[in-house]
């Protein structure tokens, strides 16, 4: 087995299944920079990322991948998980091989960890369209700002330009420590240099709202009691359909 | 001032809510024009209720006075409630400060019939048409036919709308007579039909000449209340599908009837609501929509009632264990999404997978088929030999055995027959 260390970035992960073809490896054990511990007897094989090996290899990918799996490699990728880039690599490396048609070998145990990572990743990225509450603040931009299990952040701008086309708005996530600002043209990727905290009940300062902002939030908040029917309460439910861990971006789960 | 709205809105939101219908999906209205809004592809859940349900559209009625006394309704003539209306800007600026804010996916908006059904629905109508227009707003909008309103008020409604809808409310004649003396299910025919034959028209002519608009894109629904009435489910399930077949209906929805009425025809206030009933209902609903069953199939004269404590699959195939097991690396797709324990897409990846290796039990545990349950009704690669054949009433105890279903913990969720 040889050891492959690389920067946890979606080039280097490609670069380094183009490794494996060049310096003819057998099984690969891939490992990120961050987490790479040195050890005495291994000192493992530094993948420089490299665009045009990168490229290369995408391009055979894409040769044996439909459009629906080219983009499941992207979500997956997204996870961040270190056992996720593992099968990536596995993944691509039995993809390259194998006639066209390998993706629907759903028994081969990199092909599903593959695929269920990424209906994971789609998971997280339609729970943010869901459960995202814009503020919208005194200069009329509507702000939210998410903690996502996965980098959901590269997935959203298709949905949420299209539905908000006529109204400017910031995604930011806090844990990544970057946003999206869509500006009635395009959206770009920001950094602000004073993310607000994530709070529980308001997500920005209430000086920096608009003056009918909390009216909403409240009348949103009614109407969520309002339209609860006490008889089916059904907290099991609730809970599996709104975990937990996401009731801090639902205003209407605070007061 | 806001306390007015604030309360209309707790009023009116309350009054709606007895109609279950939440999808914002099927509907194809894009944002082309630089408005707001877009209704297509898959509906999103913004949020759920504490009872469980999904919250997709502000789900408000226009107003809970009507002129009608059905007895299973709460806005009837005869029920001593507050009133409410909202005025036309109310809903529209309702409507657009939510859908900013990503609360809801679009309206859903119902009335009770005040004064009579044109003068109600074209209110509605000037809802709708003045959110599209004048708002530009793209998200999704269902919106409630009025019964006996006039054919030309509906189609100026379907050039809005994405989904229209209107309730059988009882699963038969008979019962809806008995609750509702002033209503009938041909009332409700007849705009289903005016509105089906509508959107067949405007798809044909679609056919021809790509401009012509859209005409209620995600289809018709309708409602059925569970519970209130005597009927089987037997007489429920052929109904909604007599429905689906007849009006091309997107969906049938059934509502378990939560009691609200000291009406000696009804039951009693502070009873349970039929919940695995209505569950149930929906899974044989989804079998037949989704998995190639006849309505006879599940429910017949022999079979006249679904099952509490098994599925409606489980249950067909344990009436019909001489069609399996089922052999998983030969059997026809159609036969293996008969196999309980197997949906839709754990049968598409079985069939895709099994062109490269035979299955074994390990495949299918990691494809994530509910196996314990699936075992009893399939052949697999590495299959234990199974020497003697075991009877039905064996099968659903071992299942039953080795499940912890939601429903066996709290049985008195069930409204007792007798």
């Amino acid at each position: 087995m040889e050891l492959y260390i690389f920067d946890g970035s979606l080039e280097g992960l490609l670069t380094a299944v183009f490794e494996c073809y060049q310096r003819k490896s057998k099984v690969v054990k891939l490992v990120t920079e961050s987490l790479y511990v040195p050890d005495v007897f291994d000192s493992g094989f530094r993948v420089v990322s490299d665009r045009e090996k990168g490229k290369r290899v995408w391009k055979g990918l894409c040769k044996k991948l439909g459009k629906e799996w080219q983009f499941r490699f992207y979500k997956a990728f997204l996870s961040e998980q270190p056992e996720t880039f593992q099968h990536l690599l596995n993944f691509a490396r039995y993809i390259i091989d194998q006639p066209p048609g390998a993706t629907e070998n759903f028994a081969h145990p990199d092909v599903l960890a593959v695929s269920q990572m990424a209906q994971k990743v789609h998971r997280e990225k339609h729970r943010m369209e869901a459960f995202i509450r814009f503020q919208k603040t005194g200069d009329g931009i509507y702000y939210a700002h998410i903690e996502p299990d996965f980098d959901v952040l590269p997935l959203l701008p298709e949905h949420f330009q299209n539905r908000y086309a006529d109204q400017r708005w910031i995604i930011y996530d806090l844990k990544r420590k970057y946003g999206l600002y869509y500006d009635l043209e395009k959206t770009e990727e920001i950094e602000l240099d004073e993310a607000p905290q994530m709070s529980i009940v308001n997500a920005l300062p209430a000086d920096l709202l608009d003056p009918k902002e909390q009216l909403y939030s409240l009348l949103w908040q009614e109407y969520f009691k309002s339209t609860n029917i006490q008889a089916r309460k059904n907290t099991r439910l609730h809970v599996r359909h709104v975990p937990r861990r996401y009731w801090k971006y639902l205003s209407e789960k605070q007061g | 001032m806001y306390e007015r709205i604030r309360e209309k809105l707790g009023i009116l939101a309350d009054a709606a809510k007895y109609d279950v219908s939440c999808s914002s999906s099927g509907s194809n209205r894009k944002n082309e024009n630089k408005g707001i809004g877009d209704a297509e592809g898959t509906g999103i859940c913004h949020t759920y209720t504490e009872d469980g349900r999904c919250v997709s559209l502000l789900k408000i009625l226009l107003t809970n006075h009507c002129i009608f006394d059905c007895a299973f309704c709460v806005s009837r003539r005869s029920n001593d409630i507050k009133r409410a209306a909202f005025t036309v800007e109310e809903v529209v600026e309702l409507t657009m400060n939510f859908y900013r804010r990503n609360y809801i996916e679009g309206l859903f908006l119902s009335s009770g019939i005040f004064k009579d059904a044109d003068y109600t629905m074209e209110r509605l109508v000037r809802i709708v048409k003045k959110l599209r227009q004048e708002e530009r707003f793209n998200g999704y909008i269902h919106l409630k036919t009025i019964p006996g309103a006039s054919d030309e008020l509906l189609r100026e409604a379907g050039m809005y709308a994405d989904r229209m809808s209107i309730n059988l409310e009882m699963p038969t004649e008979t019962g809806l007579k008995l609750l509702a003396p002033e209503k009938s299910h041909a009332e409700v025919k007849k705009p289903l039909k005016y509105i089906q034959n509508n959107i067949t028209q405007f798809e044909n002519e679609k056919a021809l000449i790509k401009s012509v608009p859209k005409f209620v894109p995600a289809g018709q629904s309708t409602q059925i209340v569970v519970g209130a009435t005597p009927e089987s489910d037997k007489e429920i399930l052929h109904t909604a599908n007599a429905f689906y077949q007849s009006f091309s209906l997107k969906r049938v929805y059934y509502s378990g009837y939560i009691p609200i009425s000291n009406d000696a025809r009804l039951p009693v206030i502070g009873s349970q609501p039929p919940l695995i009933r209505e569950n149930r209902l929906y899974q044989a609903d989804w079998l037949m929509r989704f998995y190639g069953f006849k309505v006879q199939e599940i429910l017949n004269d022999v079979h006249p009632n679904l099952e509490a404590d098994v599925d409606p699959k489980l249950s067909w195939a344990l009436r019909n264990l001489d069609q399996f097991p089922v052999d998983i690396n030969t059997a026809d797709y159609y036969m293996i999404l008969r196999v309980p324990g197997i949906g839709v897409a754990s049968a598409l990846k079985i069939v895709q997978a099994r062109k490269f290796n035979r299955l074994y039990e390990n495949h299918l545990r990691k494809l994530g088929i509910a196996f314990r349950k699936a075992r009893h009704f399939i052949r697999y690669a590495d299959s234990p030999m199974q020497l003697k054949e075991y009877e039905a009433g064996h099968i659903k105890g071992l299942i039953l055995s080795e499940s912890k279903s939601k429903y066996l913990s709290n049985p008195n969720n069930q409204l007792s027959l007798f």
